[in-house]
């Protein structure tokens, strides 16, 4: 997927995440969460596993993490990844994610 | 698993993460991932990835999982349901229903999303959720619309104010239609669920309105707060005298089986066949609450 705009989804409040993206060359991570020590490697694999699984490969992601589940996690990077692709009407449920 | 304990079905809004993370710590039976009423409606699409991936990701431990999707007058119900049949719901709670026409709509929606998503044929419950005066005159035909229909639930909020009534603590503006929405239910062999109580500090009368639908026959009520399910599964837990009688009652009907007799006197009273049903109904509720373990 290629991302045509800057997009954000989720929120600041516990349990949540809130995630912004925009278009980069390559993949860049930024990760700011309140569980880093305990949880920081599992949160990175998880938007890397997202990514991968969505074909994104330009993208610019910021995070920051009030201590979301791993559902949470990547639904709110879906979320930003599909609006900032406007692809919110076509989502390939069952299969990419 | 259309026939279990669903004594409490609490709403959960999908759009926010706090509130379906640790649901399942105040063991309702079941759960319903709002699509709906509670959700935003910038956030509808948002509220459905998380969906999706609550189902699929996020152990609910065994509570029952329902989704309630959006009204078929709007234009987001359809991937709702492909959203919910993809992520593996149990079921679907499909609001506003007035006719037999929009559970058909909806069972061939999800029969289609079975399907493509490679679900077991027929896997996915249907819920009706009745709002209006139309839809408590066609009670019947809509709690016989499908195979899929597990139950139906009343939402009295909706439907007083299509009826110009006002809400009573006694429910007297409510007898009627939760009567003939009983009726229909028993007469289609399904389960019957009562409206949410919206009055979260005043447990005294959510008390006494889950007493009052558990004797009318209701199986369960609908929540929107963690703190209403222990009142209301404690309402719907039976007695030591109810228990010890149910029990009797079995094994009294087990004995007169096998030595021919029709009609017994259980703890002082008469008994027959026609009681056996209510005295296990009795023993489900009393495992659900974990004060019978026996095997009757």
């Amino acid at each position: 997927m290629k991302l045509i705009k800057s997009a954000i989804a989720g929120t600041y409040e516990s349990s949540d995440a809130f995630v912004r993206v925009e278009p980069a060359e390559g993949v860049k991570i930024d990760l700011e969460s309140s569980v880093m020590d305990q949880y920081g490697d599992s949160i990175l694999a998880s938007v890397r596993d997202v990514l991968k699984n969505l074909d994104v490969s330009g993208v610019s992601v910021a995070i920051t993490d009030k201590g979301a589940l791993d559902c949470t996690l990547r639904a709110r990077v879906e979320t930003a990844i599909f609006r900032a692709c406007d692809a919110m009407d076509n989502i390939p449920w069952g299969t990419k994610i | 698993m259309k026939n279990r304990v669903r004594r409490t079905m609490i709403f959960l809004n999908c759009q926010r993460a706090a509130l379906i993370k640790d649901a399942y710590i105040y063991k309702p039976d079941c759960v319903i991932l709002d699509l709906e009423d509670a959700v935003a409606h910038s956030e509808k699409d948002s509220a459905r990835v998380s969906l999706y991936n609550t189902l699929k990701y996020h152990d609910y431990r065994g509570v029952e999982r329902w989704v309630r999707i959006n009204g078929l007058d709007t234009n987001l119900y359809k991937e709702d349901i492909r959203a919910a049949v993809a992520g593996g719901c149990d079921g679907i709670r499909i609001p506003k229903t007035e006719k037999k026409a929009d559970v058909t709509l909806v069972a061939d929606l999800v029969s289609a999303a079975e399907k493509e998503f490679g679900r077991e044929e027929g896997s996915t419950m249907l819920m009706a959720a009745l709002e209006s005066p139309l839809a408590v005159i066609n009670a019947y035909e809509i709690a016989t619309s499908s195979p899929r229909m597990m139950g139906m639930a009343l939402s009295a909020g909706d439907f007083c104010s299509s009826m110009h009534a006002v809400r009573t603590p006694e429910g007297t503006e409510m007898f009627t239609a939760r009567q003939q929405m009983l009726i229909a239910c028993r007469a289609a062999g399904i389960m019957c669920f009562d409206t949410v109580f919206t009055d979260l500090d005043d447990t005294e009368s959510l008390i006494k309105e889950t007493e009052l639908i558990m004797k009318m026959g209701f199986d369960g009520k609908s929540v929107i707060s963690p703190k209403q399910i222990a009142l209301i599964h404690k309402v719907f837990t039976p007695t030591e005298k109810e228990l010890n009688h149910a029990i009797h009652v079995l094994e009294a009907v087990k004995e007169s089986a096998a030595s021919g007799v029709g009609v017994l006197v259980v703890d002082g009273k008469m008994v027959d066949v026609a009681w056996v049903e209510g005295a296990k109904r009795v023993l489900k509720l009393a495992r659900a609450a974990g004060i019978y373990k026996g095997d009757l």
